[in-house]
């Protein structure tokens, strides 16, 4: 994807937040041929160049572009969701430069030629870069594993079965050790659907007052601690897609002591809602897993800021309203999140909870580095997939502008302070300007 | 005066002395004085809410109001003359998503008494199966201009959706396992009857705590008008966080009812059993059933309540469901009137009302 053809452009008197130098100063940022040439102080008094288009970005933050390893599109076989081409305008104004496509589509990407498919499509659809996760099941059923060479071989990045949790311990435990052969990244959404069972809410007191069948936590934990116990006998890469719940916190630090190889994310949903949210049978607010209470919240950020939690999601899930507009125990999981998961992270930031560098490095060199992608850094030579945001621009989400195909955000009306100026990818700008 | 005296005689011609004691007559004495109450003084509260979704919200004056203006209709229900016009010319609708007898029935009569033209629709068997939502049901039915929507559904949180979509005024008549404020306050006006006040009883509400949306309505309500909630029930039928609720919890059936003043049964729901809540309802029986011999550890004149129907022998045995303590008859009186209540005090607020 990089552009060899965009103009040179340079980027200066910026506060530029580079993760992996741990650079955090006030400077600019030289990308010609699609590729990251120069950083630093030094490029603001760099005299004009012919060729080279220039701007001023005082005021505002140049970042890597971010990189969101949960998003579902809706292609192949619910384009009625989203497309590629609504993602990557959706994407590109939220900041983000790598989407990691989720295997669960109709049929799954559980084949060589889905995969092939998906890249080939992306490439000529979208406008920011698409790597897809693979199936780690066939079919998504949770059986029988798929192709995890061959698969890898066409450019997927890591095997799940997206939404759905992979209950059978057998199948993840071949999966793990089999894959270990190519080094394969196996993600898991951890929710047991028995415990889950007709649950659509956290189980708690909120829940039982609304009258809601509850989903406790331990659907979450108990996947996941029985995963980490295959994974220490097995060997091998392991995720946690979305962790929600602070007693899921505690298994996955016990994990990363004993020098297991397992990292994990959150959702930005679960960062910025608790349980409340959902107030009077919000649908907009039903996820899976749900959102837990203020207490489970905080636990996550500060998990999140410590650096237990890995990376940050949008967990992107276009619903299309009549999947919503139900009731809330009929209605759709899933929350629209490419334009809003930088300014909602930039909430915790504000609040005191998190530092910019610690968010930008979640949301970049993190699941970069997880997936083995060259992206998520500033380096010289790396990517330009840059992004220039203006830290406190205040406004207001209205899903009417949003470029995503649905409109199911959480964030609906919401205020928020933090917008994306421009987004470059390979070089080339494909938002703002 | 007349009518307590039928009412005592009844109790008395049926069950003799030892529950004439038990019940006391006292507490019946009270009835002529809330005729004379509401005779004299017709209420002239107004009800400061459009819809009724649920008990949660309500006031502790607004429910008495409600019960003050039952006490009203039950006057009217008991003449040979049964009709009022406060809703003549206003359309009603029923509308109910999930199979129900009584609960309609009673909202059909209460419209008809005060003057609506009611209208039943039963939808479990027709527009849902074809696919139309909720809210395409709601649109249709607002552009016939109704007055007034009774909703039945089975979902949490339905009737709340419902009425953000209509203009008229929505009555909840049950949905799912969250509210049925017309039972609550119709099982409050039974106990006021019957006892004479509410403030300061014991009431146990027994059974399946979880999946009942008379229980959730009902502890708000008693606990609005101040009697002590106990719940009462296995612990697979408690949901999460119902410790957080405020109320004393019990899992043994004879101690949450010891003592109790009010003791009111919960439907078991069967078709939720299936071996996954509790093992079998011969089991149920034994532990958490109400026969005579648990309802003895109650007051000796505690009375025994039901919302309907009744599974004879899984919660409740037949001696006690027809015996001498049952309010279970009263309560279905008692529910046409507290109905035309809220169809009443909901239709002051109408346009043009």
């Amino acid at each position: 994807m990089s552009d060899e053809t965009a103009p040179a452009l340079l980027l200066t008197h910026g506060r530029i937040i580079d993760p992996a130098s741990g650079r955090d100063e006030t400077g600019g940022i030289l990308i010609e041929n699609g590729v990251i040439r120069d950083v630093g102080p030094h490029l603001d008094h760099l005299k004009p160049m012919n060729g080279v288009t220039v701007r001023h970005c005082a005021g505002a933050v140049i970042a890597p572009g971010l990189v969101d390893m949960r998003v579902f599109v809706g292609e192949p076989g619910e384009e009625h969701r989203e497309t590629f081409r609504t993602a990557g305008l959706a994407a590109a104004a939220g900041g983000i430069t790598t989407m990691i496509c989720q295997p669960q589509t109709l049929p799954p990407l559980d084949d060589a030629p889905s995969i092939d498919f998906v890249k080939r499509r992306a490439k000529d659809r979208c406008i920011v870069r698409v790597h897809p996760m693979a199936a780690l099941t066939k079919g998504c059923a949770g059986g029988e594993m798929t192709e995890i060479g061959l698969l890898k071989e066409v450019g997927a990045v890591a095997y799940t079965d997206g939404a759905r949790a992979v209950t059978n311990a057998q199948v993840i435990r071949r999966a793990l050790t089999y894959g270990r052969m190519f080094d394969a990244l196996i993600v898991q959404h951890c929710e047991d659907p028995d415990l889950v069972g007709e649950g659509v809410m956290n189980e708690g007191e909120f829940a039982a007052r609304l009258g809601l069948p509850g989903a406790p936590d331990l659907a979450e934990t108990v996947i996941l601690e029985r995963d980490m116990r295959l994974l220490a006998a097995s060997g091998g890469r392991y995720h946690a897609a979305l962790i929600s719940c602070s007693a899921s916190l505690d298994v996955l630090r016990k994990a990363k002591e004993a020098g297991l190889n397992v990292t994990a994310g959150v959702s930005i949903n679960h960062l910025t809602f608790n349980e409340n949210d959902v107030g009077q049978y919000r649908t907009f607010f039903k996820l899976a897993p749900p959102l837990r209470t203020e207490d489970e919240r905080l636990a996550l950020v500060e998990a999140l800021a410590s650096g237990l939690i890995d990376v940050i999601v949008s967990d992107h899930n276009p619903q299309d309203v009549e999947t919503k507009r139900l009731t809330f125990a009929e209605a759709a999981n899933g929350a629209a999140g490419l334009e809003t998961m930088l300014s909602a992270g930039l909430r915790l930031v504000e609040a005191g909870h998190l530092t910019l560098p610690r968010l930008i490095e979640a949301m970049t060199l993190a699941p970069s580095r997880i997936l083995h992608l060259p992206s998520g850094t500033l380096s010289v030579g790396a990517p330009a997939d840059v992004i220039v945001f203006d830290p406190e621009e205040p406004w207001v989400c209205d899903p009417a502008e949003m470029r995503g195909r649905s409109k199911n955000t959480p964030f609906d009306e919401a205020r928020m302070a933090g917008r994306v100026k421009a987004t470059i990818v390979g070089g080339r700008t494909v938002f703002g300007g | 005066m007349g009518y307590a005296v039928f009412e005592t005689a009844r109790y008395m011609g049926k069950t003799g002395a030892a529950v004439k004691r038990a019940l006391g007559l006292g507490s019946f004495c009270l009835y002529p004085i809330i005729f004379d109450m509401s005779i004299n003084q017709p209420s002239s509260y107004v009800f400061p809410h459009k819809h009724l979704l649920g008990i949660e919200g309500l006031s502790r004056p607004d429910i008495e109001a409600l019960l003050e203006l039952a006490d009203e209709e039950v006057i009217l229900s008991r003449q040979v003359e049964k009709k009022k016009t406060s809703l003549r010319g206003r359309t009603q609708i029923n509308l109910f998503f999930e199979p129900s007898t009584r609960t309609q029935a009673s909202f059909e009569l209460a419209g008809k008494r005060l003057g609506a033209d009611v209208m039943n629709m039963s939808v479990a068997n027709s527009s849902a199966k074809k696919g139309e939502t909720l809210i395409d049901t709601a649109m249709t039915l607002n552009a016939m201009r109704p007055d007034l929507i009774i909703v039945r559904h089975h979902a949490a949180g339905a009737v709340q959706l419902l009425s953000r979509k209509v203009d008229c005024s929505v009555i909840n008549a049950g949905d799912g396992a969250h509210e049925h404020p017309t039972q609550a306050l119709l099982d409050a006006l039974t106990i006021k009857r019957a006892k004479g006040r509410i403030e300061g009883l014991v009431v146990a509400i027994c059974g399946d705590i979880m999946h009942s949306r008379v229980a959730r309505s009902n502890m708000i309500c008693l606990a609005a008008l101040g009697a002590r909630v106990r719940l009462v029930g296995p612990t697979t039928l408690m949901p999460a966080g119902i410790e957080r609720f405020g109320f004393e919890i019990f899992h043994d059936m004879r101690e949450g009812i010891r003592d109790a003043d009010i003791i009111m049964m919960l439907r078991l729901q069967r078709e939720r059993m299936h071996g996954s809540f509790v093992p079998s309802t011969k089991e149920y029986f034994r532990y958490f059933g109400l026969d005579d011999e648990k309802l003895a550890l109650a007051k000796p004149d505690a009375l025994v309540m039901h919302p309907g129907p009744m599974n004879r022998g899984i919660e409740i045995s037949t001696d006690v469901a027809d015996g001498a303590q049952s309010l279970i008859r009263e309560q279905v009186e008692m529910g046409v009137a507290v109905r035309m209540a809220v169809l009443e005090a909901l239709a002051r607020r109408l346009p043009n009302g």
